[in-house]
């Protein structure tokens, strides 16, 4: 209750406060005075909604206890007292005031680990402290770089709407890179809160529920959602209970969420209606191919190595050629993959190396299999993928 | 939605640089047409009210130091930062919020590839 509510109210006062510390500072004020008065007086019918009008009242008092009140302030405090009761604490005015705050958090003029720290900080509510361990920096280091975004989105004037339909789409995809980044930092790192990491990806996919519904006729949220969903459903039988990494192929599919598989493929299917493919429904419905096997023997490789083949042509990359020999190597062998893999030489990804390894190893081509282990190993940055590749390649024997 | 500032008038002041690659001066044959459609901003600028100033300068060679050293003021040759790009000129415009400086920021930096174009805030705010 506390993070949905606290990035909903404090959407609401940016809206009304123009300004972001102010309206974080009053949303905390009503917090506490939740915490002192909810005990005695009992918890409010509508909890959200009494956050939201005591946090409006603790910024007109914060306004009217500063000395020096600018044009802005007495601007602010107006619009404090002249909007009250109306209907911002309906669902539909709320969701606009996050949505714009998601394109202000997510704007291009910030960096990439500013606009991810204030995303979650500003609308998912995650603190400081939580945002600092998620991506294993020292809260101080975190603490500023929240300070310094805000700092540039008041005096830059990054202003707190929703693009105009001309940018919309630039816009939007900055906001989706940026939801899919934490969402990806919540569910492939192993080290760090594993509680923390949880939320990431819940957090993720509130928020790609929020741009589907901004954007309902935009294929490519619907897909980044449906993506989302179809990866988290296999968080259970992701890792054993020591946090030991799972191959796709030996998870346990029983261990599945399956409402969340069930979401994920409706919303795939709703997307190719509308066929105007793009990158997320294509990995999107990858992962629906994945998900719709039993078993891992099900698989429908060919299917697979064609939707790689379309990705490929709309947007083309060598990490979508890597990704797609993974897929060859099942339909025509490892040695037609392993000629595709070499021919991309992406030397620099630990990715490539440990692919590599692994068809030389089916190949049962030992010594080049043992270096591209290491060469992986080398290059990997997370601990429990490293503890795979050093066990995969322990099991090649004395090479 | 209309933000604070365009409800209440107030504008925020924008520096727009231009950093361009040191060396000697292209030939005019590729500067006049750039020149060309600086102007042509330049006059949009002024006919949507948001044209505060503009100004191109001389290269860094020409640059003079000044330095307090007790109560003497040292004057040496310049520049004081020596780079692979320099500024190369200026536009200082009023714009209600950082999207709309970003728009003309964009506009100049599509007229000559090449040029780096730096949008940065001033303090306070100015009447619309």
């Amino acid at each position: 209750m506390f993070r949905e509510a606290y990035g909903r109210a404090v959407a609401v006062l940016v809206r009304v406060c123009g300004d972001i510390d102010t309206a974080e500072e009053a949303v905390q004020d009503a917090f506490v005075e939740a915490l002192e008065r909810w005990p005695v007086t009992g918890v409010p019918p509508s909890p959200a909604g009494w956050i939201v009008t005591t946090a409006r009242h603790r910024a007109v008092d914060r306004y009217r206890r500063e000395s020096v009140r600018d044009e802005r302030h007495a601007e602010a405090e107006r619009r404090l007292a002249r909007d009250e009761h109306s209907d911002e604490l309906e669902e539909g005015p709320m969701r606009d005031d996050q949505l714009r705050l998601i394109f202000t958090c997510c704007h291009p003029a910030l960096a990439t680990s500013a606009q991810v720290a204030l995303t979650l900080r500003l609308l998912g509510g995650l603190t400081t402290a939580e945002i600092a361990r998620a991506f294993l920096v020292p809260e101080a280091t975190m603490a500023q770089r929240l300070v310094r975004a805000k700092g540039k989105i008041r005096d830059a004037g990054i202003p707190y709407r929703v693009p105009e339909p001309k940018e919309l789409p630039a816009r939007l995809a900055a906001a989706m890179a940026v939801v899919y980044l934490v969402f990806n930092e919540g569910y492939t790192a192993s080290a760090g809160d594993r509680l923390v990491r949880d939320d990431l990806c819940r957090e993720a996919i509130r928020l790609g529920r929020l741009l589907v519904e901004l954007v309902p006729d935009e294929p490519e949220a619907a897909g980044l959602l449906a993506l989302m969903l179809l990866i988290d459903a296999r968080r259970a039988a992701r890792t054993t209970p020591d946090g030991a990494l799972v191959l796709l192929a030996e998870q346990d599919r029983l261990l599945w969420d399956h409402s969340k598989i069930g979401e994920g493929l409706a919303i795939v299917r709703r997307c190719l209606q509308a066929n105007r493919p793009g990158p997320y429904q294509i990995q999107a419905a990858i992962n629906a191919v994945h998900s719709a096997a039993a078993r891992a023997e099900d698989t429908d490789w060919r299917q697979i190595v064609a939707l790689y083949d379309l990705h490929q042509s709309i947007a083309p990359s060598p990490i979508v050629q890597l990704n797609r020999a993974v897929a060859v190597a099942e339909v025509d062998g490892p040695e037609a993959a392993l000629a595709l893999v070499d021919a991309l030489g992406l030397d620099a990804q630990h990715r490539f190396h440990a692919i590599r390894a692994d068809l030389l190893r089916r190949l049962d081509r030992r010594a080049e299999a043992a270096a591209a282990y290491d060469a992986a190993i080398a290059l990997s940055a997370n601990a429990a993928e490293r503890t795979f590749l050093q066990e995969m390649r322990a099991s090649l024997g004395g090479v | 939605m209309t933000t604070t500032r365009e409800a209440t008038g107030r504008m925020k002041q924008y520096l727009i640089s231009f950093y361009q690659p040191d060396g000697p001066p292209p030939p005019p044959e590729f500067l006049a047409p750039i020149m060309r459609e600086m102007g042509i901003i330049q006059r949009e600028l002024a006919a949507a009210g948001s044209w505060v100033f503009a100004g191109g300068l001389h290269p860094p060679s020409t640059a003079t130091l000044l330095r307090a050293k007790g109560d003497d003021v040292l004057i040496t040759d310049g520049p004081f930062v020596e780079g692979k790009e320099v500024l190369g000129g200026f536009t200082i415009i009023k714009a209600p919020d950082l999207d709309v400086a970003l728009e003309w920021g964009r506009r100049y930096a599509r007229v000559a590839p090449g040029l780096t174009v730096e949008v940065r805030p001033f303090q306070g705010e100015v009447d619309g």
